[in-house]
C-alpha cells in the first residue's frame, strides 16, 4: 500500500496557503458560532454551509470539516462555562466540567478538553488513514442489493440512539424519505409531488430542510420561554494544568480515544454513545468514584477525547460507503453532492487529492483548534454573554441570505418557513428532527438501489436475502431494531439521555 | 381522554402526511416490482407512514409519551415566519439590502422583551453586518437594490 505517497499527496493538498487559510477560517467561525449559547454544531454548519459553496470542492469540504471541529469545541466550552451543552455528546462534559468551573477551575477544565480533543483527533485521524482505504475497496464490490441493505441499516441504526420513542423516530425517517422524493423521478423524469411548480422539479433543497428543522425550529422553541441567562463565569484564569492534573488525565485520554475511535464508526449516534461510555468507564475504574459529578477532571478528559475521536472516525462510513453516521455527516453528504461529488467508495480512487487532503486537514484542523482556543478563551467567554435577542434575528437573516445565495430561488426560502414550522410542531410533539434529515439525504440513494436491484433480479425480492453481504446487513438492521424496542435497553437510554439539552 | 395528547397529535400528523403522499402517488404509474414506475416507492412509503402514524395514535390512547405539549409563543411563530416569507417574496424585487432590513425588523420583533429602540438598533446593525459578510467579504453577486425600486 502506497501510504507514504498518499500522505504526501494529502499534505501537499492540505497545506496549500488557500486550504490552510480556509481551514483556519472554518475552525474560527465554527468556534465563534458554536460558542453562542443555544446553537449546536448541526445548526452552526447548516447556517454556515452556504458560504462554503463558492469555493473549490476540496477547499470547501476542508472548511466545513473545520467548522465542525470548531463548533464541537465551542459546544464543550458552553457546556463547561454555563452548563449549556450545544449538543448531546457535550452533555457529559457539562457534568464535571461545569462543577470544575464553579470551583474556580474553569481554566484547567477547558485546557483538558482542548488537549484531550487534540490527542484523540490525532490518533483517530490515523485510524481513518489506516482503515478507510481497505473498507472502500471492499465496498467497491457492493452491488445495488448491498447498498440498499446498507442504507436500511444506516437508517435503522440512527434510531437506536435517538431520544424518545422508536416508533416516532421510524415515522420521521419515512417522512424524510418521502420529502426526498419530491422532484423529477430519476428513471422516467416524471415530476412527483411538485404541484406543477417548476422550481420544485429539481427537488427540495436540503439546505432549506436543515436550516428550517435545526435553525428556525430551534429559534421558535427558545422564544417560548424567554428567561434571561446569566453567565456565571466571567473570567477564566490559570489555564495550566498542575502536575497532578496532568498525571490524572493521561489514562482517561487514552481510554477515551480508543473507545471513541471504535464507536464513531457505527452509524447512528456513535459519538454520543462514545462520550457516555467513556464517562461510565472512567467512573468505574476510578479509585475515587465519589468525586465524579463534583468536578473530577477525569470526567472531562475521557468523554471529551472519546467525543472528538468519534467525530473523526465518523468520517469513515461517509468517505467509504457514502453513509452519514449522524446529522452533521448528512450535511457533509449534501455538501459533497452540491460540489458534484457522490460520496462513497469511489472517492478515494477518483478524487485522491480530495480524499487525502481532507483526511490530513482533519489533523491540521485539530492542531489549529488547540492553538486558537487556548489563547482566545477570554474572547469566547465574552461571547457567552451575547443576548439571545440579538442572536436569533441574526440566525434568521443569515439563514435566509445564505440559502438564497445558493441558487437565487425564492422557493428555497419558502421551504425554510415550511420546514421550520413543521420541525417546531414535531419537536413539540416529541419527535427529533435528526432521523428526518437522514431519511431526506438517503432517500434518493435508497430508491435508486431498490429499483436497480429489482430490475436485475426481475422483481424477485429474495435478492436481498440470497446475497450474503446484503443478508448480513439486513440481519444487523433487524437486530438494531429489536434492541431499540427492548425494554431493558430503553431504560438505559432514558438514563443516558435524561440530562441532555436540545441539539 | 387519551393518555398522551402528544402521541395522538403526532400520529395524526404522520397519518395525514402518509395518506397525502400515498394518494398523490396514485397519479403516477405504479408499475411492477421488476419495473417500478415513479409511483411505486412513494406509494409503499406513504402506506408505511400511515401505518406507523396509526400505531402512534393507538399507543397515545393506552400509554405513550407523557408530559404536556407546552405553550407556544404565537407572536414568535408569526413574526419569524413572516420574516422568512417576506424575505423570499421581496428579495428579487426589492433587492438584497431592503429585503434583509425588513427581515431583520420582523424577526427582531418576535421577542417580547426587545424594546422598539433595540429592534431598530438590532435591525440596522444586522443589515450592515450581513452586507459586510456576504457582499464585501464573500463577494456575493446579488443586486443590492432590485427592479421594484429602480425608476
Amino acid at each position: 500500500m502506497d501510504l507514504i505517497g498518499n500522505l504526501a499527496l494529502g499534505l501537499s493538498t492540505a497545506l496549500t496557503p488557500e486550504n490552510l487559510l480556509f481551514c483556519f477560517i472554518g475552525v474560527l467561525l465554527g468556534t465563534l458560532v458554536g460558542v453562542l449559547p443555544g446553537i449546536g454544531p448541526t445548526a452552526t454548519i447548516a447556517m454556515l454551509l452556504p458560504i462554503t459553496f463558492t469555493l473549490q470542492p476540496v477547499t470547501s469540504l476542508i472548511m466545513i470539516a473545520g467548522i465542525y471541529y470548531g463548533a464541537q469545541y465551542g459546544g464543550s466550552t458552553t457546556a463547561i462555562l454555563i452548563n449549556l451543552p450545544g449538543e448531546s455528546s457535550a452533555a457529559v462534559t457539562a457534568i464535571d466540567g461545569h462543577e470544575m468551573a464553579r470551583a474556580g477551575r474553569a481554566g484547567p477544565a477547558l485546557a483538558t478538553a482542548a488537549i484531550g480533543s487534540f490527542v484523540a483527533g490525532t490518533v483517530a485521524t490515523l485510524v481513518v488513514i489506516l482503515f478507510a482505504p481497505a473498507l472502500a475497496s471492499a465496498a467497491l464490490k457492493f452491488g445495488s442489493a448491498e447498498f440498499f441493505s446498507l442504507v436500511v441499516l444506516g437508517l435503522i441504526a440512527s434510531i437506536t440512539l435517538a431520544r424518545g420513542s422508536t416508533l416516532k423516530a421510524l415515522a420521521m425517517i419515512v417522512l424524510g424519505l418521502l420529502f426526498s422524493l419530491v422532484g423529477q423521478d430519476l428513471y422516467t423524469a416524471t415530476p412527483r409531488f411538485t404541484f406543477g411548480a417548476r422550481e420544485l422539479f429539481s427537488g427540495i433543497n436540503f439546505v432549506s430542510v436543515a436550516v428550517g428543522m435545526f435553525g428556525v425550529a430551534e429559534v421558535l422553541r427558545n422564544l417560548e420561554d424567554e428567561t434571561t441567562r446569566t453567565a456565571l463565569i466571567r473570567t477564566v484564569k490559570g489555564l495550566w494544568l498542575t502536575r497532578d492534573d496532568r498525571r490524572r488525565i493521561v489514562w482517561p485520554v487514552v481510554r477515551g480515544t480508543a473507545l471513541g475511535s471504535a464507536l464513531g464508526v457505527l452509524p447512528g449516534a456513535g459519538h454520543v454513545l462514545a462520550s457516555f461510555a467513556s464517562y461510565s468507564l472512567e467512573k468505574r475504574v476510578s479509585k475515587t468514584p465519589k468525586e465524579f459529578g463534583h468536578g473530577a477532571i477525569e470526567g472531562v478528559a475521557g468523554p471529551e477525547s472519546a467525543n472528538n475521536a468519534a467525530a473523526q472516525t465518523s468520517f469513515i462510513p461517509l468517505l467509504t460507503l457514502g453513509l452519514p453516521a449522524h446529522p452533521v455527516m448528512a450535511l457533509m453528504v449534501g455538501a459533497f453532492i452540491i460540489q458534484g461529488i457522490i460520496p462513497g467508495p469511489n472517492v478515494i480512487e477518483k478524487e485522491p487529492a480530495l480524499f487525502w487532503g481532507l483526511v490530513v486537514s482533519m489533523w491540521v484542523g485539530n492542531l489549529m483548534l488547540v492553538l486558537l482556543n487556548l489563547p482566545l478563551i477570554g474572547l469566547w467567554v465574552r461571547l457567552l454573554t451575547v443576548p439571545y435577542s440579538i442572536l436569533f434575528p441574526a440566525i434568521i437573516v443569515f439563514a435566509g441570505i445564505g440559502t438564497y445565495s445558493l441558487s437565487s430561488n425564492a422557493f428555497d426560502i419558502y421551504a425554510i418557513a415550511f420546514f421550520g414550522i413543521l420541525g417546531y410542531a414535531l419537536l413539540k410533539l416529541g419527535c427529533e428532527p435528526a432521523p428526518l434529515l437522514l431519511g431526506f439525504v438517503l432517500g434518493p440513494l435508497l430508491e435508486q438501489h431498490l429499483r436497480r436491484a429489482l430490475i436485475i433480479s426481475q422483481g424477485d425480492f429474495s435478492i436481498f436475502l440470497t446475497r450474503p453481504v446484503s443478508a448480513a446487513l439486513l440481519v444487523a438492521a433487524a437486530i438494531a431494531l429489536v434492541l431499540a424496542v427492548l425494554p431493558s435497553i430503553r431504560r438505559t437510554r432514558e438514563i443516558v439521555f435524561q440530562e441532555e439539552d436540545p441539539v | 381522554m387519551p393518555r398522551s395528547l402528544k402521541d395522538v397529535v403526532a400520529g395524526t400528523l404522520f397519518v395525514l402526511f402518509g395518506l397525502g403522499f400515498a394518494l398523490g402517488s396514485l397519479e403516477y404509474e405504479t408499475g411492477s416490482a421488476a419495473r417500478m414506475g415513479p409511483g411505486y416507492f412513494p406509494l409503499v412509503l406513504g402506506g408505511l407512514l400511515t401505518a406507523l402514524g396509526g400505531l402512534i395514535v393507538a399507543r397515545g390512547f393506552t400509554g405513550g409519551e407523557e408530559g404536556p405539549i407546552g405553550g407556544v409563543s404565537w407572536r414568535a411563530v408569526g413574526f419569524i415566519l413572516a420574516a422568512v416569507l417576506v424575505f423570499g417574496v421581496t428579495v428579487r424585487g426589492l433587492g438584497l439590502l431592503p429585503a434583509t432590513f425588513i427581515a431583520a425588523v420582523l424577526s427582531a420583533l418576535a421577542s417580547r422583551r426587545t424594546s422598539v429602540v433595540n429592534v431598530a438598533l438590532i435591525s440596522v446593525g444586522l443589515t450592515v453586518a450581513s452586507m459586510l459578510i456576504f457582499v464585501v467579504a464573500l463577494s456575493l453577486r446579488l443586486p443590492l437594490v432590485g427592479p421594484w425600486l429602480r425608476f
